[in-house]
């Protein structure tokens, strides 16, 4: 099982991952049927108790959601949403939102330290407090919001997929804590397969006829996957991104301008160590047999 | 009755040398060089993985971290202070665009083809006013990546570009301080003295600063 652990990309490593490709594991995923969500938060208070956080007070904005936005120590929020159609008629979303666990994720991209976010061959992007600097440039990166600094420690904080109890053999804890079964957890594949399912009987035998699977390809697909009542809307659902991609800048920044600045400041030196060997120090020599240069009377800089 | 040798503290300049940097001013570069230099540093590991080990010897990443920020407004503090004190010497006089039209020559040591120039030569200025430009873009862009906790999600999209033209106005800064640097240590002998212990030879004024060594010994008597 520590197999599931097998380390695919890490955050500001310069050299290749040790044992990268060496793992037949299957990948993990969560999949959450938004459609068969009752929001009754069992899975937040199992997060919360699972990873050792307090109870946090909750704030009333006249809907049934716990708090305005996730937390460095509140890592799994449902989101309750709702939609009036232009018919009149009201839907009631409720998505749990979460680090989604992307399969190109962004966070790891942006980091600049070594070994704060690491990727496992399984899926899971795991932030490791031990290294993390507190620079928030996961945050640059994430297309989601979801990392929370902890302006206490200054580190960074996010879902875990509970690593610690994947890499034992078990379920996370939200999926442990679900009553309606609305949260699956398994293969990519599989989950797939079950969302692909689910999907098609919502549309075939309910009023949904425009269900889909939430895997966005922006981000290389995601190990937390979503089965959505209407699939071209996802923003309805508290501001999940239609299209979540990593921002161009970010790929401007660590592609082409950190090897133009690394190769520009390397050039720089060999250019001054080379002009060095050739022209070498300007030594001052006071010659009696000769004038000095010409020029206006000394008047400036005065 | 013996003579005895007895040795007394110089205070004066010697007479073959010419003072060319008060401790105020000498200070004032020192500070400026001493923050950019920590902020350099953190910042290129920052910037690329390759560059990470150099958080090491400013104290690991979290360190690091912490500090960049508010040393950086230190150097803007001090590198602005420079200006304000420098501010007539960093004015271009006509001589500045011909040295600066000739600067091939200057960089291939035919000097005696070069135009007098004043306290501070038109590289000098040229330097200065760059590194002025990237002190403003770099608290600038650097205040969102200060404090990205307190910037609203709907404009998270700023930071990212935001960490762009930081990096961009480092890079630019950083080139220009390698130059100043090799410069000031290796090319132009005596330069180091200058502005570790403030005065130079009177060769070195002569070459260099021809102008500002006309005007510094406009009151001596000519041989």
């Amino acid at each position: 099982m520590a197999k599931l652990l097998q380390i695919k990309a890490i955050s500001g490593h310069a050299g290749p991952v040790a044992g990268a490709n060496t793992s037949r594991d299957y990948d993990v995923c969560k999949l959450i049927d938004v459609t068969t969500c009752i929001g009754c938060k069992a899975c937040e208070v199992a997060c919360m108790e699972w990873n050792g956080y307090p109870t946090q007070t909750t704030t009333f904005d006249n809907t049934y959601q716990t708090m305005p936005d996730t937390k460095w120590n509140y890592w799994n929020l449902i989101r309750f949403n709702e939609f009036v159609h232009e018919d009149g008629s009201l839907q009631w979303l409720m998505r749990k939102d979460q680090c989604m666990h992307c399969a190109d994720p962004g966070c790891l991209k942006a980091c600049p330290a070594d070994g704060a976010i690491v990727q496992y061959a399984n899926g899971i992007v795991d932030f490791n407090q031990a290294n993390c600097i507190g620079c928030q440039y996961c945050v640059t990166g994430c297309p989601f919001d979801i990392p929370k600094f902890n302006p206490q420690t200054k580190k960074v904080f996010k879902c875990t997929l509970c690593s610690d109890r994947v890499s034992n053999g078990l379920e996370p804890a939200c999926i442990k804590s679900c009553p309606t079964g609305c949260l699956h957890f398994g293969s990519k594949e599989d989950m797939k397969e079950l969302a692909e399912k689910r999907a098609l009987q919502l549309r075939t035998h309910t009023p949904h006829t425009n269900a889909g699977v939430y895997d966005p390809a922006g981000v290389g697909g995601t190990h937390v996957m979503y089965v959505l009542h209407d699939i071209d809307h996802p923003e309805r659902y508290g501001g999940l991104p239609k299209n979540p991609v990593i921002s161009a800048w970010v790929g401007l920044w660590k592609g082409p301008l950190k090897w133009a600045g690394g190769g520009g400041i390397f050039l720089g030196l060999l250019v001054a160590a080379i002009h060095f060997l050739r022209w070498g120090p300007k030594e001052a020599e006071i010659r009696e047999d000769l004038l000095p240069p010409a020029g206006p009377e000394a008047n400036h800089g005065d | 009755m013996a003579t005895s040798k007895h040795a007394v503290l110089r205070t004066e300049v010697p007479s073959d040398q010419i003072m060319r940097y008060t401790w105020v001013e000498r200070v004032c570069h020192w500070a400026t060089a001493a923050t950019y230099v920590y902020c350099g540093l953190s910042g290129m590991a920052f910037f690329s993985p390759y560059l990470y080990w150099l958080v090491i010897p400013l104290g690991g990443g979290s360190t690091a971290r912490f500090w960049h920020p508010a040393l950086g407004l230190a150097f803007v503090a001090f590198i602005f202070w420079m200006g304000i004190m420098w501010k007539n010497d960093f004015k271009f006089i006509p001589e500045d665009y011909e040295w600066n039209r000739k600067v091939m020559f200057y960089i291939t040591n035919q000097d005696e083809k070069m135009p007098p120039q004043a306290r501070f030569d038109a590289g000098q200025k040229v330097f200065f006013f760059v590194m002025i430009a990237t002190a403003v873009v770099l608290p600038l862009t650097g205040i969102v990546m200060w404090f990205p906790e307190y910037v609203p999600r709907s404009i998270h999209w700023l930071l990212p570009v935001m960490v762009f033209f930081h990096s961009v106005a480092a890079l630019v800064s950083v080139g220009m301080i390698i130059i100043h640097v090799y410069m000031g240590t290796v090319i132009v002998p005596g330069s180091w003295r200058a502005i570790t212990l403030g005065y130079v030879s009177r060769g070195w004024a002569m070459l260099h600063h021809a102008l500002w060594y006309r005007k510094m010994t406009r009151g001596e008597e000519r041989k």
